[in-house]
């Protein structure tokens, strides 16, 4: 059955090589072998400049221009001034006491999401790699039973959990079939607030799991076998041999989890919408709301928010080079 | 006191058995080298008696006590693998210590017999690299420290010179035999190489297919092996076969022909035998002489000088192929012609149909 | 033999505690990670009304309807739980107030009085497929499952195309120039595109790519990952193959074209694979950049209608079904090199 089209397929790939092959050549006469290398960078290139490099240098102008043109051209210089109007607080563990108070809910909200969610996420994550590690039966289909979420989009993660959440949803009536109460789930603030941080877990604790499990699988056998026959309770032997050979790949974990909750987005906005009231509001919706929903549009503000949070993301991918780099050194021998 | 002693043991994989019904006693302090060909048992056999394995039938008693049930860190054993299997994120004090650890020894006392295990086994140079900062030779020190410490029962030592180079492998030989003799703990050594077995064993069970051919000191295995695979096994390089038939059975002797007729006399019982009977007669190398005008005609196909030795590859007219290993050099060149005699105190004989050997009445060696 | 093998346990033999707790968590972890998938499933089903009764019935039930004698329209049935004709199974005539006129189908001339808290709908399992052929009548799902498809598969070919270019360049080439390169693409893997959203949405809207799917498609096909795993592997081709090709007249392109891109097909495929994940499922950058509804994706699709005051939650819930549907095929034919590749990737 497949066969026709593996045959299809293979035609049209040696037509687009016949195709391009004059042009190449003649290009290739024109730069030599060496330096055709640029020819075929280029396309990589203008597009990384353009979407990537231009951007990076143009946010700049944007956080320290004013006005609601997006057009540069047309914004006014205000130096720093964006930057102060975000961080000025008299407190700033009240967000109320923020001239920009929403920011600042945002920072709090994002703060403990980041939190809670990686600590709870990278939790569950080794205990379900831990289990999945030993002999069982079917090790292959339960590792697809936790990494099927992974795959799903995040407004289908959303609307599914927002259907179990409804206010007549399943949840509520197994509660009230089992004599409890019930919860109107999503328009109460802390539990929206736990309902973010669970769905968030759902959707992609499956891709740690999977990446905890090879960091389980690459300790060799050889080495519990002598910590048993070195008198070594279960206990010892997990705190004392295998989270210590593990550690390498939980800092990787760690770290890319951590750059994914400080950009999460897409399920909360489904989801809650980041309400009810700014409960859920996280920082990368209040720079979309800000640069791209509100009337008028602020984009100085999302912007120098925008580079506020790159700094933050700066250091955690830092990290995650670091953290990356000694987990392929170092381990086991 | 660390008797070991397997009663019918059994261990099945599914529907495989692996091990078919062993019975052994290992005396306290003796050395027992478990040998035989790839896929023979011996490993799942310590790996039994360490607990690393689910024994499915027999009793596993140490020091008298049914030890089936009980976990690998329960027994009281220490084991050295062939893998070395060394913490890798520990140094090797903390590689040492942490069996001593695990059963809550005081700190000071760690220390002492960790350094005293370092000392014994000229580690303590390296005591705070890791695993990863040493040579092989290093690690297995380690490995066999890591037990040393330990003050074991039994030491179980799982084919732990494999992974050395041939040089390393006779020093480290050396070394553990040395440490049997300082400790006088009872060791089970798990070999492929009959060498290793030959030179460190007060005791060598030989094993086949998961059940015991032979046991007995090296010599007993040597000069009276009790059927034709020991006899193959045993020795180095191995001993020689002559297809035969039974000529002639008296008292002392028994006479066989090869297939050219020619005849051969071997000092063995002949009880069981008849003329015509198939057999097998074997000479190891070492005991054919080679060089002197007596003897069955051979071609010698190729020689190897040693210098100290020699080892000639021959064949006789009819195809049949023998080694011979002499002493010294020798002035026999390729494709010379030679007569090999047999003596009939140096020679076995096997009934080809069991392949056990005849009762030798004379051992030309034996002491 | 296959008891066995499910009372696979720890050691010992014995079923100890680590087993119950063991498969007391993967059990309840099919009930969460399943469950309410399949749940929106099973409602999806169900007709708006039955989707409105609280509490749910577990499957999707419809009422059941019966044709009776001397009555021109289909009647429905119902179950008398009590007074005097408890336990009949009666079709309904008609209802006035508090009492139900109802017949025997067996018997339809004999007209009965039965209260209407004395009786419940008789119901069977039925799917409401409307739910689904309505997306294609009313709600434009084939327009959203095109724009969809369109940007991933479009963007899934150029971003593999120019991904591949450039990390043969870089794999394959020595230039002055290179380490630069290298760095500068490393570097943007710091800097991922959701902080970058004004700027870019700047040069997309002066490109006039606003509204349209290539400005959707354009701005993350150079992504440095991709570059990244692509160079890697590429680096394991023997640079001889490539060699002997130049030196029986073989063109860069042809090298490029005919050796290395089919040389690396697994890691295409795990490129590709991440690649249509990614697009299929992509949300916030679409939503900046795609303000007319007919050239919403089908996630933005999903997203507008369930903002809308009177959600449609039955045409909602199919919507969301067939949206899954396609990469969990994808899954469930590639399983085996999703899961390799990212436990490969992720180490890295």
């Amino acid at each position: 059955m497949f066969a026709p089209i593996a045959e299809a397929a293979g035609w049209i790939y040696r037509a687009v090589f016949n195709l391009l092959e004059w042009p190449m050549l003649a290009i290739q006469r024109l730069t030599g072998p060496q330096r055709i290398a640029w020819v075929f960078l280029l396309p990589n290139l203008v597009i990384f400049g353009a979407f990537t490099f231009l951007p990076i240098i143009l946010s700049f102008f944007y956080a320290t221009t004013g006005s609601d043109n997006i057009l540069l051209a047309d914004r006014p210089y205000v130096g720093f001034q964006n930057f102060s109007v975000l961080l000025n607080c008299e407190n700033y563990l009240d967000p109320n006491s923020c001239q920009r108070d929403l920011f600042w809910r945002a920072i709090h909200n994002t703060g403990w999401f980041v939190v809670l969610q990686v600590g709870f996420m990278i939790l569950f994550s080794l205990i379900t790699a831990l289990v999945l590690n030993q002999n069982i039966p079917f090790r292959g289909f339960f590792r697809s039973v936790f990494f099927y979420p992974v795959l799903l989009s995040p407004v289908v993660v959303a609307l599914i959990w927002k259907w179990v959440l409804q206010r007549f949803g399943v949840l509520n009536a197994a509660l009230e079939g089992s004599g409890l109460p019930t919860v109107n789930w999503l328009l109460e603030a802390d539990w929206a607030f736990f309902w973010i941080i669970f769905v968030s877990i759902w959707a992609h604790m499956g891709f740690y799991v999977l990446i905890l499990l090879a960091g389980l699988q690459s300790i060799p056998s050889d080495v519990y076998e002598a910590a048993e026959m070195d008198g070594a309770s279960k206990w010892r032997t997990f705190s004392r041999i295998t989270l210590p050979l593990l550690m390498p790949t939980m800092a990787v974990v760690v770290v890319l989890s951590l750059i994914r909750a400080v950009q999460a987005f897409d399920e909360i906005f489904v989801l809650t919408g980041g309400g009810p009231g700014s409960a859920t509001l996280l920082v990368l919706q209040f720079i979309y709301e800000t640069g791209f929903a509100v009337q008028p549009r602020i984009y100085g503000i999302a912007a120098a928010a925008s580079i506020l949070m790159a700094v933050v993301l700066l250091v955690l991918t830092l990290l995650q080079l670091r953290v990356t780099r000694n987990q392929a050194e170092g381990g086991s021998t | 006191m660390a008797v070991v002693e397997l009663e019918k043991i059994v261990k099945d994989y599914g529907t495989t058995r692996a091990i078919q019904g062993v019975d052994l006693r290992i005396e306290n302090g003796e050395f027992c080298v478990f040998v035989g060909p790839s896929g023979c048992g011996k490993s799942t056999l310590l790996r039994m008696i360490a607990g690393l394995e689910e024994i499915t039938n027999g009793e596993l008693r140490l020091d008298g006590q049914r030890v089936n049930e009980q976990r690998a860190s329960q027994r009281g054993l220490a084991m050295v693998f062939q893998t070395y299997a060394l913490y890798p994120h520990m140094t090797v004090r903390q590689n040492l210590a942490f069996g001593l650890e695990n059963i809550k020894t005081p700190k000071d006392e760690i220390k002492a017999r960790v350094d005293g295990a370092a000392k014994m086994l000229q580690i303590e140079s390296y005591l705070d690299r890791k695993p990863k900062q040493l040579s092989g030779g290093q690690r297995q020190r380690v490995a066999i420290g890591r037990a040393v410490v330990r003050e074991p029962r039994v030491f179980l030592f799982d084919e732990p010179l494999s992974n050395l180079d041939a040089e390393l492998r006779v020093t480290m030989r050396g070394e553990i035999s040395s440490l049997h003799r300082r400790l006088g703990n009872t060791m089970i050594y798990v070999t492929h190489d009959q060498v290793e077995a030959m030179t460190m064993a007060d005791k060598i069970v030989v094993l086949r297919a998961g059940v015991i051919e032979q046991v007995g000191t090296p010599l007993e295995l040597y000069n009276r092996p009790v059927n034709q695979f020991v006899a193959g096994f045993i020795g180095s390089p191995r001993m020689n076969f002559v297809d035969v038939t039974v000529d002639a059975v008296d008292g002392e002797v028994v006479t066989v022909k090869d297939a050219n007729g020619h005849a051969y006399r071997a000092a063995v019982d002949g009880s069981g035998l008849a003329k015509g009977d198939a057999a097998q007669l074997g000479i190891r190398p070492d005991h054919l002489d080679i060089g002197g005008a007596d003897g069955h005609e051979v071609t010698v196909n190729a020689i190897e000088q040693l210098g100290g030795d020699s080892y000639l590859y021959c064949e006789r007219p009819d195809g049949t192929k023998l080694t011979a290993h002499i002493a010294g050099q020798t002035p026999i060149k390729r494709g010379d012609k030679a007569r090999a005699v047999f003596r009939p105190e140096l020679s076995h004989l096997f009934r080809k149909d069991t392949g056990l050997a005849q009762k030798r009445l004379k051992i030309g060696e034996a002491v | 033999m296959s008891l066995g093998f499910l009372t696979r346990t720890r050691g010992r033999g014995r079923f100890d505690i680590t087993d119950w707790l063991t498969w007391i968590y993967l059990f309840t972890a099919i009930f969460l990670m399943f469950g309410p998938v399949l749940w929106v499933v099973l409602s999806s089903f169900k007709t708006e009304a039955a989707l409105q009764e609280y509490p749910p019935t577990l499957l999707p039930l419809a009422p059941i309807t019966v044709s009776v004698e001397g009555y021109e329209e289909p009647l429905q049935l119902f179950r008398v739980i009590a007074g005097e004709h408890e336990g009949k199974v009666l079709a309904q005539v008609r209802r006035i107030g508090l009492m139900s006129q109802m017949v025997d189908p067996a018997n339809p001339a004999e007209k009965l009085q039965v209260n209407i808290n004395d009786r419940v709908p008789e119901r069977e399992f039925a799917l409401a497929l409307e739910n689904y052929t309505a997306l294609f009548d009313r709600f434009n799902f084939g327009l959203y499952f095109w724009n969809s498809a369109f940007i991933t598969v479009v963007a899934t070919i150029i971003t593999v195309l120019f991904n591949s270019m450039a990390a043969f360049a870089l794999s394959k080439y020595q230039f002055r120039g290179r380490t630069i390169v290298f760095v500068l693409i490393i570097a943007t893997l710091m800097i991922p595109p959701t902080i970058n959203l004004i700027p870019i949405y700047l040069v997309v809207a002066e490109l006039g790519l606003v509204n349209s799917p290539w400005g959707v498609i354009w701005p993350a096909v150079a992504t440095p990952t991709g570059v990244f795993l692509l160079r890697q592997y590429m680096l394991t081709i023997p640079d001889d193959l490539l060699d002997a090709a130049r030196m029986d007249h073989a063109s860069e392109w042809k090298v490029y074209w005919r050796i290395v891109l089919p040389l690396s097909a697994p890691a295409l495929a795990v490129l590709v694979i991440f690649s249509v994940m990614w697009r299929w499922n992509e949300f916030l950058w679409p939503l900046i950049v795609l303000s007319r509804s007919e050239n919403f994706t089908l996630q933005l699709a999903l997203n507008s209608f369930q903002g809308e005051l009177q959600t449609a939650w039955s045409n909602l819930l199919a919507m969301t079904i067939l949206t899954l549907l396609p990469i969990t095929l994808v899954f469930a034919v590639l399983q085996k090199y999703v899961t390799t590749g990212i436990a490969s990737s992720g180490v890295k």
